[in-house]
């Protein structure tokens, strides 16, 4: 566990960066520092490292003061994840990876053995090894970045904006890849982003900073979108958050009705469409075991009908959530939505499923 | 001039390497001497120099004026200065030029080490380099092509300016120049030209090469 004791960060131009911050990081737990630009979440992130001293308070490591340690020690005991990615331009994929095992002395062959093992942990191409940084796509080498900060095993990852300088779509794909690391790996992860969408993705807790580095609030996510402390972090967290919500909710509990005969199925029983006056019309999908509420809203919003077609996951009709169905749960939910057992439709396809297309050409994997 | 021809080949046969102070190949092997020891000594300065001025930033505006005062000096101006104090020797050329290098070298080895992104500097930070071995296999090696290239243009200018010596009688393959000039005899200049442009070309060469191979990660990023 990481904890923050009063710890304030002043410049010496007097600019307070992080004032008066107390939280604690759960072990084994994604924890978000989210704000806008000066509410000194990088800072703080820092701070954990050493990278930056506070000026007072303490941050304590497993009950360990971090300032007791020295500084390169302890950072070779914590992963970190920069923005860009970081990487030597100079060093081929394969040893960028290996960087901390090389500065703790291993040998060099366990090093790259290790290296190799983590380069499709991250989803890579092992043929993306003996490669200089400059090869690889943008999202390849946040992901070598990734890898890089797990070789040493590290029970501690720090990420400092990872995936903001990547397009969103191959921002998507690393986020759900991170998800899927840490549900094997269980490592402490803090988390600095100034994007809310992500906060609330990744996140197990999302603690939301204002300008001038003062704590507004620390709540898991849906509780955020529920009871937002005040204006600041209501403004923060922007528009549509009773939808967002949704996505905490498994459709697991949507009550499904047998299909109708107006939608119109395939010899495999995959829905075609419903049969209107003219012919087939729009229809839109879920699936129950995957899927969160607000995907199956999503599904009831793209028929004419606002009947959702429910499928499983070979994509064969399962039943169709009528709109009353979905309203009942609503009505269930207003008063406030459960922290997630790990989200739903956020839910990175596991290895049976789909993967998003991106995936494939993003990673260039040598077949899923 | 009356019939002479450009270049007397016996000429420059009988003055190859007859064993006189004046053969050719003696004046190529005193001409290489004079040019790279300046490149060498100024390489073996500009870096801690350099490293100096990277890490207290204001240093670097009285060294980098410092330098560009002295590059301005006329050669011949330099030469005299040290003519006092080291005398009709190879040491009064080598001096100067390591100043000329060294007001290449230096802005180089400053840029070269500005050029290493600071995401990468930090992240070396981050994964628990110390700050001499940061420098030493990260930040040095990123410097590498910047310096590569500040180190060609010193090395040319310093093949090329060698032959002023000739005006002390050091001027390596310029003393070429003086003879003919002064005999009216065109072979001696037509060779000393020649052989001064092989030199830099192939010097240059050497460099290009030694970058492809130092490098091979810096090649595509420069037209990125």
């Amino acid at each position: 566990m990481i904890t923050f004791e009063g710890v304030t960060k002043r410049y010496r131009d007097g600019t307070v960066a992080v004032d008066d911050l107390s939280l604690e990081v759960p072990t084994g737990a994604v924890t978000v520092f989210v704000g806008p630009s000066g509410c000194g979440k990088t800072t703080s992130l820092r701070m954990i490292n050493r990278m930056i001293d506070a000026t007072s308070g303490r941050i304590t490591l497993d009950g360990r003061d971090v300032r007791e340690i020295d500084p390169p020690t302890l950072r070779r005991g914590i992963g970190y994840v920069i923005q860009q990615a970081g990487l030597f331009p100079h060093r081929k994929i394969v040893d960028n990876i290996a960087t901390v095992p090389y500065l703790l002395g291993w040998d060099k062959k366990k090093a790259r053995a290790r290296a190799m093992e983590l380069l499709e942990r991250v989803g890579l191409d092992p043929a993306l090894a003996g490669r200089y940084p400059f090869q690889l796509s943008g999202g390849q080498q946040q992901r070598v970045g990734v890898a890089r900060a797990l070789a040493a095993d590290p029970p501690v990852l720090l990420m400092d904006e990872p995936f903001s300088a990547v397009d969103p779509v191959v921002r998507a794909s690393l986020q759900d890849e991170l998800l899927r690391l840490q549900s094997e790996l269980r490592k402490t992860i803090v988390f600095v982003t100034h994007d809310i969408d992500e906060a609330i993705k990744l996140g197990d807790t999302v603690a939301v900073l204002r300008v001038g580095g003062r704590l507004a609030q620390m709540a898991g996510p849906a509780t955020l979108l529920t009871e937002p402390a005040d204006d600041f972090v209501r403004g923060f967290l922007g528009r549509d958050r009773g939808i967002r919500r949704l996505s905490f909710i498994s459709a697991k509990e949507v009550r499904l009705d047998p299909a109708p005969g107006e939608l119109a199925v395939d010899e495999d029983g995959r829905p075609l469409g419903w049969r209107t006056g003219g012919g087939l019309s729009s229809f839109g999908t879920f699936d129950p075991e995957a899927d969160s509420l607000r995907a199956a809203l999503d599904a009831a919003l793209l028929s004419p009908n606002g009947t959702a077609v429910a499928v499983d996951g070979d994509g064969r009709v399962r039943g169709v959530a009528r709109r009353e169905a979905l309203d009942e749960l609503f009505g269930a939910y207003a008063d406030g939505v459960p922290e997630r057992a790990r989200g739903f439709h956020e839910q990175p396809p596991g290895p049976g499923g789909e993967s998003p297309p991106e995936g494939g050409a993003e990673t260039g994997r040598a077949g899923s | 001039m009356n019939g002479e021809p450009l270049v007397r080949w016996d000429w420059i046969a009988r003055n190859w390497a007859n064993g006189d102070p004046s053969a050719i190949s003696t004046l190529l092997l005193g001409h290489l001497v004079m040019a790279f020891l300046p490149v060498v000594l100024g390489l073996v300065v500009a870096l801690p120099l350099g490293l100096a001025c990277v890490r207290w930033r204001w240093l670097y505006q009285p060294t980098a004026a410092l330098m560009n005062v002295t590059y301005s000096l006329p050669s011949l101006v330099l030469f005299s200065i040290f003519l006092s104090i080291t005398g009709l020797t190879r040491t009064t050329v080598v001096i100067p030029l390591t100043f000329f290098a060294l007001a290449v070298l230096i802005p180089a080895v400053v840029d070269g080490l500005t050029s290493v992104p600071d995401h990468v500097r930090q992240s070396a930070v981050a994964m628990g380099f110390r700050p001499a071995r940061r420098l030493l296999l990260v930040e040095l090696p990123i410097a590498v092509p910047v310096v590569l290239a500040g180190l060609r243009v010193a090395t040319v200018s310093s093949i090329s300016l060698v032959s002023v010596g000739a005006l002390i009688g050091q001027g390596g393959l310029g003393n070429l120049f003086i003879d003919g000039w002064q005999r009216q005899f065109y072979t001696p200049i037509v060779v000393g030209i020649a052989l001064i442009v092989l030199l830099a070309v192939a010097a240059d060469g050497v460099l290009v090469l030694a970058q492809r191979l130092l490098t091979p990660w810096s090649r595509a990023r420069r037209t990125a």
